[in-house]
């Protein structure tokens, strides 16, 4: 036998040995998957969030598939692909409750008295652990920046030590709420303009020594406009239940004391235009 | 004792990636997070090992033999040859995997397929080759390399992780930083060299 017919039969026998034994495997290990499923999945965002509480996007679609959940209950979809999905498979929508995450904290570097100088690794969970943090206000945003690198649309942005969130970004999927130490972020309506900026639940005297702009409890909100508001303790909350919400001229008619209540536009302008805080200052 | 000089020097001398410098399109494109890279590390070892298995057994009875009182020496179809193996062998192991384990499918993800065509495997197979290692000590040196491999993984991306954390100047953040890294690591691992 010569080499080259050695080689051609050899490669031949080896490659259709190959094929015949995968073509057979391939058959008897089918699996048979739900066409349905892989229709859905492509009609979601494919963002992966967790925000609906699946371990992604196909597992969600599953869970459609399955009845388990109604589209709706994907909070990066819009109107229109939640309806695509319904259509596709002809169920019921659900009813869509758009959200939007807020950092209820208005007290950035230049606002919130710092206790002690914090060296370790720059993260909030991190930071929490040592002795509850380098904030004077055991309730406010660390700002090292948690949420914004587990924001999977980049949607947080740390401002003065503050984080912010950047509201035509946000798709409301939860992932910052569940990764604060602090608890400080919460899921708002899409359509609030108006949030209390103010986290902490102490005592208006003990709040305004660490913090410029804490909510002192002092119900002038709840009383300018009945209804908007509630007040939880030593602070003042925005009634999200409410059939309307607080506006910009409500706002402006309470003319909140420490200036806390604010519309998502004016705080994130106030902390954008704040002199950039410069390393040393008061260290 | 022939056995022990393999293992050793699979995993800590002759590393993969640190000292041959195979399979260095994973080390940097799975290492970010140390999760991937166990996922990564399991299918490597598991594939490596299976490999070098049929493909020892290929160069051994199959690249050269006896035919009519002659020795017919197709050696030269070796690269050919164990790349259609290894291609044709992962893909037998997904199908299969998907049908029996889907846990298992679903943790080894796309990184099976991924490392069809990956050079480490194809490495190990023709360093088997090379050396002329019989069918046992080519699946004991398969296996390690694969374990080698596994360890240069895992310690890249758990020091990724931790570097993620730490304050990197803007011009060496990202890749830039890694491959530094991964430059001090290899450099680490020159310090076991000679031991066999």
């Amino acid at each position: 036998m010569g080499t080259l017919t050695a080689a051609v039969m050899v490669m031949a026998g080896i490659g259709l040995a190959l094929g015949v034994v995968i073509g057979f495997f391939a058959k008897l290990f089918q699996v048979k998957s739900d066409a349905r499923v892989e229709l859905v999945t492509e009609l979601l965002p494919g963002a992966n969030c967790g925000g609906c509480g699946k371990a992604g996007c196909s597992d969600f679609a599953k869970s459609v598939v399955s009845g388990e959940n109604p589209p709706s209950k994907c909070p990066v979809s819009s109107k229109e692909q939640v309806t695509a999905i319904a259509l596709a498979l002809g169920i019921d929508a659900g009813e869509s409750f758009a959200k939007k995450a807020v950092v209820c904290c208005g007290g950035d570097r230049e606002q919130t008295l710092r206790l002690a100088n914090y060296n370790g690794v720059l993260d909030c969970v991190s930071a929490s652990l040592v002795a509850g943090g380098p904030k004077g206000c055991a309730y406010g945003c660390l700002g090292m920046g948690t949420c914004a690198r587990k924001c999977p649309f980049g949607a947080i942005e740390i401002i003065n030590g503050l984080a912010v969130i950047h509201k035509e970004l946000c798709v409301g999927c939860g992932t910052c709420v569940a990764v604060c130490p602090r608890n400080v972020i919460k899921l708002v309506p899409a359509e609030a303009e108006v949030h209390v900026y103010c986290n902490s639940p102490a005592k208006g005297p003990a709040k305004k020594q660490v913090c410029r702009v804490p909510c002192l409890g002092c119900r002038k909100c709840v009383r300018a406009a009945e209804g908007k508001f509630t007040v939880n303790g030593f602070r003042a909350e925005v009634n999200y239940q409410a059939p309307e919400l607080p506006t910009a001229e409500d706002v402006q008619k309470i003319g909140c004391p420490t200036g806390c209540l604010l519309t998502a536009e004016e705080h994130l302008r106030i902390e954008m235009n704040e002199p950039e805080w410069s390393a040393g200052k008061d260290e | 004792m022939k056995y022990l000089e393999l293992t050793v020097g699979a995993v800590l001398v002759y590393n993969f990636v640190l000292s041959r410098f195979l399979g260095i399109c994973p080390f940097l494109g799975v290492s970010k997070r140390l999760g991937t890279a166990m996922g990564m590390s399991g299918a490597v070892i598991f594939v490596m090992t299976l490999a070098s298995f049929i493909t020892s057994l290929l160069y051994r009875h199959v690249l050269r033999f006896e035919y009519d009182g002659r020795t017919v020496d197709i050696g030269f179809l070796q690269v050919l040859l164990f790349i259609l193996v290894i291609a044709g062998l992962v893909q037998l192991i997904e199908i299969m995997l998907q049908k029996l384990s889907p846990m298992l499918y679903q943790a080894l993800g796309i990184y099976l397929p991924l490392i069809t065509t990956n050079c480490a495997v194809l490495g190990a197979a023709t360093i088997n080759a090379n050396n002329n290692y019989t069918v046992l000590e080519a699946t004991v040196f398969g296996f390690f390399s694969g374990v080698g491999f596994a360890l240069a993984l895992l310690l890249f991306a758990s020091l990724r992780e931790r570097l993620d954390l730490a304050a990197v100047p803007a011009p060496f953040k990202g890749t830039a930083i890694a491959l530094i890294t991964a430059g001090i690591l290899a450099m680490a691992f020159v310090g076991f060299s000679g031991l066999c």
